[in-house]
Protein backbone atom coordinates (compact mmCIF):
# COMPACT_ATOMS: atom_id res chain seq x y z
CA UNK A 1 0.00 0.00 0.00
CA UNK A 2 2.74 2.69 1.57
CA UNK A 3 6.14 1.99 -0.11
CA UNK A 4 8.92 4.80 0.77
CA UNK A 5 11.87 3.98 -1.35
CA UNK A 6 15.59 5.70 -0.22
CA UNK A 7 13.52 9.27 1.14
CA UNK A 8 16.16 11.31 2.04
CA UNK A 9 15.66 15.03 3.79
CA UNK A 10 17.86 17.51 4.68
CA UNK A 11 16.62 21.45 5.94
CA UNK A 12 19.25 24.17 5.59
CA UNK A 13 22.01 21.99 4.20
CA UNK A 14 25.08 23.40 3.92
CA UNK A 15 24.55 25.69 6.84
CA UNK A 16 25.21 25.62 10.52
CA UNK A 17 21.82 24.54 10.95
CA UNK A 18 21.89 21.93 8.89
CA UNK A 19 19.79 18.66 10.15
CA UNK A 20 19.72 15.49 8.59
CA UNK A 21 16.07 14.98 9.27
CA UNK A 22 15.59 11.49 7.35
CA UNK A 23 18.03 9.29 6.31
CA UNK A 24 17.60 6.68 3.72
CA UNK A 25 14.33 5.60 5.06
CA UNK A 26 13.32 2.63 2.97
CA UNK A 27 9.61 1.39 4.16
CA UNK A 28 6.73 -1.12 2.63
CA UNK A 29 3.75 -1.81 4.16
CA UNK A 30 0.67 -3.90 3.12
CA UNK A 31 -2.92 -3.20 3.05
CA UNK A 32 -4.19 -3.03 6.50
CA UNK A 33 -0.60 -2.86 8.40
CA UNK A 34 -1.74 -0.96 11.66
CA UNK A 35 2.25 0.58 12.28
CA UNK A 36 3.21 2.29 15.81
CA UNK A 37 6.45 4.44 15.57
CA UNK A 38 8.04 5.54 18.72
CA UNK A 39 11.51 7.38 18.62
CA UNK A 40 13.12 10.64 20.80
CA UNK A 41 11.95 14.37 20.03
CA UNK A 42 13.88 14.81 16.77
CA UNK A 43 14.31 11.25 15.70
CA UNK A 44 11.88 12.37 12.44
CA UNK A 45 8.49 10.66 13.07
CA UNK A 46 6.64 14.01 12.29
CA UNK A 47 9.06 14.61 9.46
CA UNK A 48 8.14 11.16 8.16
CA UNK A 49 4.48 11.78 8.18
CA UNK A 50 5.21 15.47 7.03
CA UNK A 51 6.70 14.04 3.08
CA UNK A 52 3.93 11.35 2.87
CA UNK A 53 1.25 14.39 3.16
CA UNK A 54 3.11 16.69 0.58
CA UNK A 55 3.93 19.57 3.35
CA UNK A 56 7.22 20.23 1.40
CA UNK A 57 9.25 17.54 -1.08
CA UNK A 58 11.68 15.41 -0.65
CA UNK A 59 15.14 15.64 -1.43
CA UNK A 60 15.83 12.10 -3.08
CA UNK A 61 13.99 9.24 -3.43
CA UNK A 62 10.46 8.19 -4.38
CA UNK A 63 6.80 7.48 -2.40
CA UNK A 64 4.41 5.27 -3.98
CA UNK A 65 0.95 4.71 -2.34
CA UNK A 66 -0.98 1.95 -3.86
CA UNK A 67 1.40 1.51 -6.56
CA UNK A 68 0.67 5.21 -7.81
CA UNK A 69 3.87 8.17 -7.86
CA UNK A 70 2.60 9.96 -5.22
CA UNK A 71 6.24 11.80 -4.70
CA UNK A 72 5.67 15.48 -6.40
CA UNK A 73 2.03 15.51 -5.67
CA UNK A 74 0.81 18.60 -4.05
CA UNK A 75 -0.92 18.43 -0.59
CA UNK A 76 -4.50 18.75 -1.01
CA UNK A 77 -4.44 16.12 -3.94
CA UNK A 78 -2.69 13.85 -1.67
CA UNK A 79 -5.14 14.53 1.08
CA UNK A 80 -7.94 12.89 -1.04
CA UNK A 81 -6.15 9.17 -0.43
CA UNK A 82 -4.46 10.01 2.99
CA UNK A 83 -6.08 11.47 6.48
CA UNK A 84 -4.08 13.04 8.81
CA UNK A 85 -4.94 13.73 12.66
CA UNK A 86 -2.78 15.73 14.93
CA UNK A 87 -1.53 15.93 18.55
CA UNK A 88 -3.95 19.44 18.68
CA UNK A 89 -7.45 19.27 18.35
CA UNK A 90 -7.83 22.64 16.97
CA UNK A 91 -6.40 21.67 14.04
CA UNK A 92 -8.34 18.72 12.93
CA UNK A 93 -11.52 21.01 12.87
CA UNK A 94 -13.19 24.07 11.41
CA UNK A 95 -14.01 25.64 15.11
CA UNK A 96 -16.89 28.09 13.48
CA UNK A 97 -18.65 25.55 12.14
CA UNK A 98 -21.20 22.64 13.40
CA UNK A 99 -20.13 19.18 13.56
CA UNK A 100 -22.61 18.72 10.66
CA UNK A 101 -21.02 21.01 8.45
CA UNK A 102 -17.19 19.23 9.59
CA UNK A 103 -18.31 16.08 8.40
CA UNK A 104 -20.30 17.26 5.18
CA UNK A 105 -16.63 18.59 4.45
CA UNK A 106 -14.61 15.84 4.94
CA UNK A 107 -17.05 13.76 2.96
CA UNK A 108 -17.31 16.60 0.40
CA UNK A 109 -14.95 14.63 -2.47
CA UNK A 110 -16.19 10.98 -2.00
CA UNK A 111 -19.79 12.12 -1.50
CA UNK A 112 -22.30 11.55 -4.24
CA UNK A 113 -23.89 15.29 -5.61
CA UNK A 114 -26.53 16.96 -4.10
CA UNK A 115 -27.24 20.64 -4.15
CA UNK A 116 -27.38 21.71 -0.34
CA UNK A 117 -24.50 20.55 1.55
CA UNK A 118 -26.46 19.42 4.38
CA UNK A 119 -29.02 17.11 2.80
CA UNK A 120 -31.19 14.07 4.92
CA UNK A 121 -29.63 11.42 3.26
CA UNK A 122 -26.20 12.42 4.47
CA UNK A 123 -27.26 12.93 7.98
CA UNK A 124 -28.22 9.60 8.40
CA UNK A 125 -24.60 8.92 7.78
CA UNK A 126 -23.34 11.36 9.96
CA UNK A 127 -26.02 10.32 12.73
CA UNK A 128 -25.05 6.85 12.74
CA UNK A 129 -21.18 7.05 12.74
CA UNK A 130 -21.67 9.60 15.59
CA UNK A 131 -23.54 7.10 17.43
CA UNK A 132 -21.13 4.60 16.96
CA UNK A 133 -18.54 6.43 18.92
CA UNK A 134 -21.20 6.49 22.12
CA UNK A 135 -19.94 10.31 22.72
CA UNK A 136 -23.58 11.42 22.58
CA UNK A 137 -22.61 13.61 19.76
CA UNK A 138 -24.89 12.24 17.49
CA UNK A 139 -27.87 14.66 19.56
CA UNK A 140 -25.33 17.30 19.32
CA UNK A 141 -25.00 17.84 15.39
CA UNK A 142 -25.43 21.39 15.12
CA UNK A 143 -23.57 22.81 18.00
CA UNK A 144 -20.49 24.21 16.86
CA UNK A 145 -16.88 22.23 16.97
CA UNK A 146 -15.05 25.08 18.81
CA UNK A 147 -17.43 24.45 21.99
CA UNK A 148 -16.47 20.76 22.29
CA UNK A 149 -13.29 19.17 24.38
CA UNK A 150 -10.55 18.21 23.13
CA UNK A 151 -11.59 14.63 23.35
CA UNK A 152 -14.41 15.12 21.85
CA UNK A 153 -13.07 17.83 18.80
CA UNK A 154 -10.13 14.41 18.50
CA UNK A 155 -12.74 11.88 18.50
CA UNK A 156 -15.19 14.48 15.64
CA UNK A 157 -11.40 14.57 13.61
CA UNK A 158 -10.92 10.57 13.87
CA UNK A 159 -14.42 10.38 12.44
CA UNK A 160 -13.58 13.13 9.46
CA UNK A 161 -10.41 11.55 8.60
CA UNK A 162 -12.10 7.88 7.74
CA UNK A 163 -15.57 8.53 6.75
CA UNK A 164 -13.91 9.09 3.52
CA UNK A 165 -12.11 5.58 3.41
CA UNK A 166 -8.80 6.96 2.95
CA UNK A 167 -5.83 4.18 1.65
CA UNK A 168 -3.87 5.68 4.30
CA UNK A 169 -4.23 6.77 7.70
CA UNK A 170 -1.60 9.06 9.78
CA UNK A 171 -2.01 9.55 13.53
CA UNK A 172 0.20 11.93 14.86
CA UNK A 173 0.48 11.94 18.74
CA UNK A 174 -3.45 12.26 18.69
CA UNK A 175 -3.89 11.46 22.12
CA UNK A 176 -0.82 13.67 23.34
CA UNK A 177 -3.09 16.62 24.57
CA UNK A 178 -5.69 14.60 26.33
CA UNK A 179 -6.18 12.93 29.89
CA UNK A 180 -5.66 9.04 30.23
CA UNK A 181 -9.23 8.05 30.40
CA UNK A 182 -10.16 10.16 27.44
CA UNK A 183 -6.79 8.93 25.69
CA UNK A 184 -7.69 5.45 26.17
CA UNK A 185 -11.09 6.19 24.26
CA UNK A 186 -9.91 7.80 21.83
CA UNK A 187 -7.59 4.93 21.30
CA UNK A 188 -10.60 2.54 21.52
CA UNK A 189 -12.39 4.26 19.20
CA UNK A 190 -9.14 4.50 16.71
CA UNK A 191 -9.25 0.46 17.00
CA UNK A 192 -12.89 0.48 16.21
CA UNK A 193 -12.52 2.84 13.14
CA UNK A 194 -9.54 1.55 11.35
CA UNK A 195 -10.78 -2.26 12.06
CA UNK A 196 -14.19 -1.70 10.30
CA UNK A 197 -12.43 -0.69 7.38
CA UNK A 198 -9.56 -2.05 7.33
CA UNK A 199 -7.53 1.28 6.84
CA UNK A 200 -3.87 1.08 6.49
CA UNK A 201 -2.70 3.30 9.73
CA UNK A 202 0.72 4.62 11.22
CA UNK A 203 0.43 6.14 14.48
CA UNK A 204 3.09 7.73 16.18
CA UNK A 205 2.71 8.20 19.92
CA UNK A 206 5.61 8.53 22.91
CA UNK A 207 3.57 5.86 24.95
CA UNK A 208 5.74 2.64 24.27
CA UNK A 209 2.42 0.87 26.06
CA UNK A 210 0.34 1.83 23.42
CA UNK A 211 2.67 1.13 20.37
CA UNK A 212 3.53 -2.00 21.82
CA UNK A 213 -0.52 -3.03 22.51
CA UNK A 214 -1.84 -1.31 19.57
CA UNK A 215 -1.21 -2.54 15.59
CA UNK A 216 0.78 -4.86 14.48
CA UNK A 217 3.74 -3.95 13.70
CA UNK A 218 6.32 -1.37 15.37
CA UNK A 219 9.32 0.95 14.25
CA UNK A 220 11.58 2.56 16.30
CA UNK A 221 13.39 5.93 14.44
CA UNK A 222 16.20 7.45 15.79
CA UNK A 223 18.37 10.45 13.79
CA UNK A 224 16.62 10.49 10.68
CA UNK A 225 16.59 6.42 10.42
CA UNK A 226 14.54 3.54 11.40
CA UNK A 227 16.41 1.34 13.27
CA UNK A 228 13.92 -1.17 14.83
CA UNK A 229 10.90 -2.84 12.60
CA UNK A 230 9.48 -5.39 14.60
CA UNK A 231 5.98 -7.23 13.52
CA UNK A 232 3.73 -10.25 14.01
CA UNK A 233 4.38 -12.94 17.08
CA UNK A 234 7.91 -10.89 18.18
CA UNK A 235 6.02 -7.80 18.87
CA UNK A 236 2.94 -9.20 20.22
CA UNK A 237 5.74 -11.21 22.81
CA UNK A 238 7.65 -8.25 23.57
CA UNK A 239 8.09 -6.63 26.21
CA UNK A 240 8.50 -2.73 27.50
CA UNK A 241 12.33 -3.38 28.59
CA UNK A 242 12.66 -5.53 26.14
CA UNK A 243 12.14 -3.09 23.39
CA UNK A 244 14.46 -0.24 25.61
CA UNK A 245 16.82 -3.04 25.64
CA UNK A 246 17.02 -3.31 22.15
CA UNK A 247 16.70 0.11 21.44
CA UNK A 248 19.84 1.34 23.60
CA UNK A 249 21.86 -2.20 21.57
CA UNK A 250 21.32 -0.56 18.40
CA UNK A 251 21.72 3.13 19.48
CA UNK A 252 25.32 2.03 20.83
CA UNK A 253 26.26 0.12 17.98
CA UNK A 254 25.72 3.42 15.99
CA UNK A 255 28.14 5.06 18.59
CA UNK A 256 30.74 2.69 18.57
CA UNK A 257 30.71 3.05 14.91
CA UNK A 258 31.33 7.02 15.40
CA UNK A 259 33.84 6.19 17.51
CA UNK A 260 35.68 4.29 14.98
CA UNK A 261 35.46 7.11 12.64
CA UNK A 262 36.93 9.58 14.98
CA UNK A 263 40.23 7.56 15.59
CA UNK A 264 40.59 6.58 11.87
CA UNK A 265 40.28 10.32 11.61
CA UNK A 266 43.20 11.31 14.19
CA UNK A 267 44.98 8.08 12.89
CA UNK A 268 45.33 10.18 9.48
CA UNK A 269 46.16 13.39 11.11
CA UNK B 1 -38.40 63.17 7.82
CA UNK B 2 -37.50 61.35 5.05
CA UNK B 3 -37.07 57.93 5.51
CA UNK B 4 -37.33 56.56 1.93
CA UNK B 5 -34.42 58.11 0.56
CA UNK B 6 -32.11 56.57 3.27
CA UNK B 7 -33.66 53.06 3.29
CA UNK B 8 -32.62 53.40 -0.58
CA UNK B 9 -29.36 53.99 -0.19
CA UNK B 10 -29.24 51.99 2.86
CA UNK B 11 -30.18 48.78 0.33
CA UNK B 12 -27.78 49.50 -2.47
CA UNK B 13 -24.78 50.04 0.06
CA UNK B 14 -25.91 46.94 1.25
CA UNK B 15 -25.14 45.05 -1.60
CA UNK B 16 -21.44 45.99 -1.29
CA UNK B 17 -21.79 45.79 2.26
CA UNK B 18 -22.21 42.08 1.55
CA UNK B 19 -19.19 41.98 -0.65
CA UNK B 20 -17.22 42.78 2.36
CA UNK B 21 -18.89 40.67 4.72
CA UNK B 22 -18.03 37.59 2.61
CA UNK B 23 -14.35 38.86 2.42
CA UNK B 24 -13.96 40.10 5.68
CA UNK B 25 -15.93 37.81 8.06
CA UNK B 26 -16.55 34.48 6.09
CA UNK B 27 -13.13 34.22 4.61
CA UNK B 28 -11.42 36.16 7.24
CA UNK B 29 -9.21 38.48 5.02
CA UNK B 30 -9.08 42.64 5.12
CA UNK B 31 -10.05 43.30 1.36
CA UNK B 32 -9.16 46.83 0.52
CA UNK B 33 -10.00 45.64 -3.06
CA UNK B 34 -13.26 46.80 -2.76
CA UNK B 35 -12.10 50.67 -3.29
CA UNK B 36 -11.61 49.86 -7.20
CA UNK B 37 -13.73 47.52 -7.83
CA UNK B 38 -16.26 50.15 -6.53
CA UNK B 39 -15.52 52.54 -8.91
CA UNK B 40 -14.91 50.10 -11.39
CA UNK B 41 -18.34 48.36 -11.55
CA UNK B 42 -20.12 52.09 -11.70
CA UNK B 43 -17.35 52.58 -14.84
CA UNK B 44 -18.53 49.65 -16.57
CA UNK B 45 -22.03 50.29 -15.97
CA UNK B 46 -21.72 53.68 -17.06
CA UNK B 47 -20.04 53.17 -20.60
CA UNK B 48 -22.41 49.92 -21.02
CA UNK B 49 -25.91 51.78 -20.13
CA UNK B 50 -24.75 54.73 -22.79
CA UNK B 51 -24.45 52.80 -25.26
CA UNK B 52 -27.95 52.11 -24.56
CA UNK B 53 -28.09 48.45 -22.55
CA UNK B 54 -28.72 48.79 -18.50
CA UNK B 55 -29.30 45.15 -18.07
CA UNK B 56 -26.77 43.89 -19.75
CA UNK B 57 -24.54 46.60 -18.12
CA UNK B 58 -25.20 45.30 -14.76
CA UNK B 59 -24.31 41.80 -15.69
CA UNK B 60 -21.20 42.95 -17.27
CA UNK B 61 -20.31 45.16 -13.73
CA UNK B 62 -20.98 41.67 -12.16
CA UNK B 63 -18.23 39.95 -14.19
CA UNK B 64 -15.54 43.12 -13.82
CA UNK B 65 -16.10 42.52 -10.02
CA UNK B 66 -15.25 39.00 -9.89
CA UNK B 67 -12.51 38.95 -12.10
CA UNK B 68 -11.30 42.35 -9.99
CA UNK B 69 -11.13 40.07 -6.73
CA UNK B 70 -10.19 36.71 -9.09
CA UNK B 71 -6.70 38.96 -9.39
CA UNK B 72 -6.52 39.67 -5.86
CA UNK B 73 -6.69 36.24 -5.08
CA UNK B 74 -3.72 35.47 -7.17
CA UNK B 75 -1.43 37.47 -6.01
CA UNK B 76 -2.44 36.26 -2.63
CA UNK B 77 -2.66 32.81 -3.36
CA UNK B 78 -0.20 32.12 -6.29
CA UNK B 79 2.64 34.96 -5.82
CA UNK B 80 2.19 34.72 -1.60
CA UNK B 81 1.76 38.53 -1.43
CA UNK B 82 0.16 39.45 1.75
CA UNK B 83 -3.65 39.79 1.72
CA UNK B 84 -3.50 43.57 2.57
CA UNK B 85 -0.98 44.46 0.08
CA UNK B 86 -3.03 42.60 -2.86
CA UNK B 87 -5.86 44.53 -2.41
CA UNK B 88 -4.48 47.90 -1.94
CA UNK B 89 -2.67 46.70 -5.26
CA UNK B 90 -5.09 45.86 -7.42
CA UNK B 91 -7.12 48.38 -6.14
CA UNK B 92 -4.12 50.72 -7.23
CA UNK B 93 -4.14 48.95 -10.42
CA UNK B 94 -7.90 49.86 -10.64
CA UNK B 95 -7.45 53.44 -10.05
CA UNK B 96 -6.24 53.44 -14.06
CA UNK B 97 -8.15 50.96 -15.37
CA UNK B 98 -11.35 52.90 -14.50
CA UNK B 99 -10.03 55.51 -16.55
CA UNK B 100 -9.38 53.33 -19.62
CA UNK B 101 -13.27 52.10 -19.19
CA UNK B 102 -14.34 55.79 -19.33
CA UNK B 103 -12.11 56.48 -21.70
CA UNK B 104 -10.34 59.36 -19.66
CA UNK B 105 -13.41 60.61 -18.16
CA UNK B 106 -13.78 61.13 -14.34
CA UNK B 107 -17.34 61.43 -14.63
CA UNK B 108 -20.20 60.45 -16.62
CA UNK B 109 -23.58 61.55 -16.76
CA UNK B 110 -26.47 59.46 -17.42
CA UNK B 111 -29.21 61.72 -17.33
CA UNK B 112 -30.95 60.71 -20.37
CA UNK B 113 -30.83 56.98 -20.16
CA UNK B 114 -32.64 54.41 -19.63
CA UNK B 115 -31.87 52.28 -16.74
CA UNK B 116 -33.59 49.67 -14.76
CA UNK B 117 -34.73 52.38 -11.95
CA UNK B 118 -36.58 54.31 -15.05
CA UNK B 119 -37.90 51.19 -16.47
CA UNK B 120 -39.17 50.08 -12.61
CA UNK B 121 -40.28 53.61 -12.08
CA UNK B 122 -43.96 52.72 -12.31
CA UNK B 123 -44.24 49.66 -10.36
CA UNK B 124 -45.44 52.16 -7.42
CA UNK B 125 -47.22 54.96 -9.67
CA UNK B 126 -46.65 58.83 -9.07
CA UNK B 127 -43.97 58.32 -6.56
CA UNK B 128 -40.49 58.01 -7.91
CA UNK B 129 -38.61 57.83 -4.39
CA UNK B 130 -40.94 54.91 -3.62
CA UNK B 131 -39.92 52.90 -6.66
CA UNK B 132 -36.76 53.24 -6.63
CA UNK B 133 -36.62 51.86 -3.03
CA UNK B 134 -38.97 49.44 -3.74
CA UNK B 135 -36.69 48.34 -6.95
CA UNK B 136 -33.59 48.61 -4.67
CA UNK B 137 -35.97 46.41 -2.00
CA UNK B 138 -36.18 43.76 -4.96
CA UNK B 139 -32.47 43.74 -5.71
CA UNK B 140 -31.25 43.64 -2.86
CA UNK B 141 -33.71 40.51 -1.41
CA UNK B 142 -32.85 38.80 -4.79
CA UNK B 143 -28.79 38.90 -4.11
CA UNK B 144 -28.93 37.81 -0.36
CA UNK B 145 -31.32 35.19 -1.13
CA UNK B 146 -28.65 33.65 -3.83
CA UNK B 147 -26.47 34.37 -1.18
CA UNK B 148 -27.56 32.37 1.72
CA UNK B 149 -28.39 30.26 -0.47
CA UNK B 150 -24.80 29.59 -2.26
CA UNK B 151 -23.69 29.96 1.60
CA UNK B 152 -25.27 26.40 2.00
CA UNK B 153 -23.86 24.59 -0.87
CA UNK B 154 -20.57 22.26 -0.68
CA UNK B 155 -18.54 25.18 -3.09
CA UNK B 156 -19.84 28.03 -0.13
CA UNK B 157 -19.40 25.53 2.88
CA UNK B 158 -16.09 25.02 1.57
CA UNK B 159 -15.24 28.56 1.38
CA UNK B 160 -16.62 28.86 4.74
CA UNK B 161 -14.23 26.53 5.94
CA UNK B 162 -11.63 28.47 4.50
CA UNK B 163 -11.83 31.12 6.38
CA UNK B 164 -12.31 29.18 9.31
CA UNK B 165 -9.16 26.70 9.22
CA UNK B 166 -7.48 26.47 5.91
CA UNK B 167 -5.34 23.30 6.81
CA UNK B 168 -8.38 21.15 7.56
CA UNK B 169 -9.21 22.58 4.14
CA UNK B 170 -6.40 21.15 2.84
CA UNK B 171 -6.57 17.76 4.49
CA UNK B 172 -10.03 17.44 3.33
CA UNK B 173 -8.52 17.47 -0.62
CA UNK B 174 -9.98 20.95 -1.09
CA UNK B 175 -8.17 23.34 -2.94
CA UNK B 176 -7.57 26.18 -0.61
CA UNK B 177 -6.13 28.43 -3.09
CA UNK B 178 -9.38 28.19 -5.85
CA UNK B 179 -11.95 28.45 -2.67
CA UNK B 180 -10.14 32.03 -1.66
CA UNK B 181 -9.81 33.39 -5.18
CA UNK B 182 -13.87 32.19 -5.40
CA UNK B 183 -14.69 33.98 -2.19
CA UNK B 184 -12.68 37.09 -3.53
CA UNK B 185 -14.54 36.77 -6.93
CA UNK B 186 -17.53 36.66 -5.13
CA UNK B 187 -17.28 39.21 -2.49
CA UNK B 188 -16.13 41.71 -5.23
CA UNK B 189 -18.58 40.94 -7.54
CA UNK B 190 -21.54 41.94 -5.19
CA UNK B 191 -19.11 44.97 -4.79
CA UNK B 192 -18.95 46.22 -7.86
CA UNK B 193 -22.76 45.18 -8.67
CA UNK B 194 -23.37 48.11 -5.77
CA UNK B 195 -21.59 50.58 -7.73
CA UNK B 196 -23.28 49.79 -10.79
CA UNK B 197 -26.63 50.18 -9.27
CA UNK B 198 -25.80 53.04 -8.03
CA UNK B 199 -24.19 54.85 -10.74
CA UNK B 200 -27.42 54.12 -12.12
CA UNK B 201 -29.43 55.15 -9.49
CA UNK B 202 -27.67 58.54 -9.10
CA UNK B 203 -27.32 58.95 -12.50
CA UNK B 204 -24.13 59.87 -12.28
CA UNK B 205 -20.34 57.93 -12.50
CA UNK B 206 -18.01 59.73 -10.03
CA UNK B 207 -14.46 58.55 -10.32
CA UNK B 208 -13.61 59.32 -6.89
CA UNK B 209 -16.77 57.82 -5.56
CA UNK B 210 -14.79 54.73 -4.33
CA UNK B 211 -12.52 56.80 -1.79
CA UNK B 212 -13.70 55.83 1.98
CA UNK B 213 -16.45 53.25 0.91
CA UNK B 214 -14.65 50.22 2.71
CA UNK B 215 -15.07 51.63 6.07
CA UNK B 216 -19.01 52.14 5.22
CA UNK B 217 -19.33 48.24 4.29
CA UNK B 218 -17.58 47.94 7.58
CA UNK B 219 -20.04 49.99 9.62
CA UNK B 220 -22.75 48.38 8.00
CA UNK B 221 -21.21 44.54 8.81
CA UNK B 222 -20.52 45.62 12.40
CA UNK B 223 -23.51 47.60 13.32
CA UNK B 224 -25.30 44.09 11.97
CA UNK B 225 -23.44 42.13 14.26
CA UNK B 226 -23.58 45.18 17.14
CA UNK B 227 -27.93 44.59 17.06
CA UNK B 228 -28.24 40.57 15.70
CA UNK B 229 -24.87 39.19 17.50
CA UNK B 230 -22.22 36.75 15.60
CA UNK B 231 -24.30 33.80 14.56
CA UNK B 232 -24.89 32.08 11.38
CA UNK B 233 -23.90 33.06 7.79
CA UNK B 234 -27.72 33.40 6.86
CA UNK B 235 -28.09 35.58 10.56
CA UNK B 236 -25.07 37.62 9.16
CA UNK B 237 -25.93 38.63 6.00
CA UNK B 238 -29.44 39.60 6.81
CA UNK B 239 -27.91 41.36 9.85
CA UNK B 240 -25.45 43.07 7.32
CA UNK B 241 -28.21 44.02 5.07
CA UNK B 242 -30.23 45.95 8.28
CA UNK B 243 -27.01 47.61 9.42
CA UNK B 244 -26.23 49.24 5.85
CA UNK B 245 -30.02 50.50 6.02
CA UNK B 246 -29.72 51.65 9.59
CA UNK B 247 -25.99 53.31 9.29
CA UNK B 248 -27.72 55.57 6.60
CA UNK B 249 -30.52 56.47 8.87
CA UNK B 250 -28.23 57.53 11.26
CA UNK B 251 -26.44 59.71 8.86
CA UNK B 252 -29.79 61.01 7.88
CA UNK B 253 -30.38 61.98 11.07
CA UNK B 254 -27.44 63.38 12.41
CA UNK B 255 -27.94 65.93 8.55
CA UNK B 256 -31.29 66.57 9.66
CA UNK B 257 -29.98 67.96 13.35
CA UNK B 258 -27.33 69.57 10.95
CA UNK B 259 -25.07 67.97 12.83
CA UNK B 260 -22.37 68.45 10.02
CA UNK B 261 -21.36 69.95 6.63
CA UNK B 262 -21.30 67.57 3.69
CA UNK B 263 -17.26 66.82 3.91
CA UNK B 264 -17.81 65.40 7.65
CA UNK B 265 -19.88 62.69 6.30
CA UNK B 266 -16.39 60.31 6.33
CA UNK B 267 -15.50 61.47 10.07
CA UNK B 268 -19.17 60.46 11.09
CA UNK B 269 -19.20 57.33 9.55
CA UNK B 270 -15.83 56.60 11.00
CA UNK B 271 -16.68 57.54 14.50
CA UNK B 272 -19.95 55.62 13.72
CA UNK B 273 -18.07 52.12 13.56
CA UNK B 274 -16.05 52.94 16.46
CA UNK B 275 -18.77 53.34 19.02
CA UNK B 276 -20.33 50.37 17.29
CA UNK B 277 -17.09 48.27 17.58
CA UNK B 278 -16.56 49.37 20.82
CA UNK B 279 -19.71 47.97 22.38
CA UNK B 280 -18.51 44.92 23.80
CA UNK B 281 -15.56 46.35 25.39
CA UNK B 282 -17.49 49.08 27.06
CA UNK B 283 -19.95 46.39 28.08
CA UNK B 284 -16.91 44.27 29.61
CA UNK B 285 -16.14 47.49 31.17
CA UNK B 286 -19.41 47.91 33.04
CA UNK B 287 -19.56 44.59 33.88
CA UNK B 288 -15.85 44.81 35.53
CA UNK B 289 -16.85 47.95 37.01
CA UNK B 290 -20.01 46.34 38.76
CA UNK B 291 -17.45 43.54 39.93
CA UNK B 292 -15.14 45.85 41.72
CA UNK B 293 -18.01 48.16 43.20
CA UNK B 294 -19.39 44.71 45.00
CA UNK B 295 -15.94 43.49 45.60
CA UNK B 296 -14.99 46.77 47.34
CA UNK B 297 -18.45 47.22 49.79
CA UNK B 298 -17.68 43.19 50.47
CA UNK B 299 -14.21 44.36 52.13
CA UNK B 300 -15.54 47.06 53.91
CA UNK B 301 -18.16 45.04 55.87
CA UNK B 302 -15.66 42.20 56.53
CA UNK B 303 -13.29 45.05 57.94
CA UNK B 304 -16.30 46.20 60.06
CA UNK B 305 -17.27 42.76 61.56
Amino acid sequence: MLKLIDVNKTFYPNTANEKKALQSINLTLKKGDFVTIVGSNGAGKSTLFNTICGNFLIDKGGIFLDGENITVMPDYKRSYNIGRIFQDPMKGTAPGMTIEENLCLAYTRKAKRSFFALNRRDYKLFYELLKSLDLGLEDRMKVKVGQLSGGQRQAVSLLMSTISSPKLLLLDEHTAALDPKTAEKVLQITNKLVDEKNITTMMITHNINSALKMGNRILVMDEGKIVLDISGEEKSKMTQDELLNLYSQKSRKQFSNDRTLFSANDENI
Amino acid sequence: MDFITPIQLGLLYSIMALGVFITFRILDLPDLTVEGSVVLGMAVCAMITKAGHPYLALFASIIVGALAGLFTGILQTKLKINPILSGILTMTSLYSINFYVTGGLANVALTKERTIFTDLNSIIPNSKPLSYMVTALIITIIVSALLIIFFKTKPGLAIRATGDNEDMVRSSSINANFTKCAGLAIGNACVALSGALIGQQQMFFDSGFGIGIVVIGLAAVIIGEAVFGKRSVTIGIISTVIGSIIYYLIIALARRIDLFPSYGFKLATALIVIIALSFPAVKDWWELHKIRKRAKESLNNIKYN
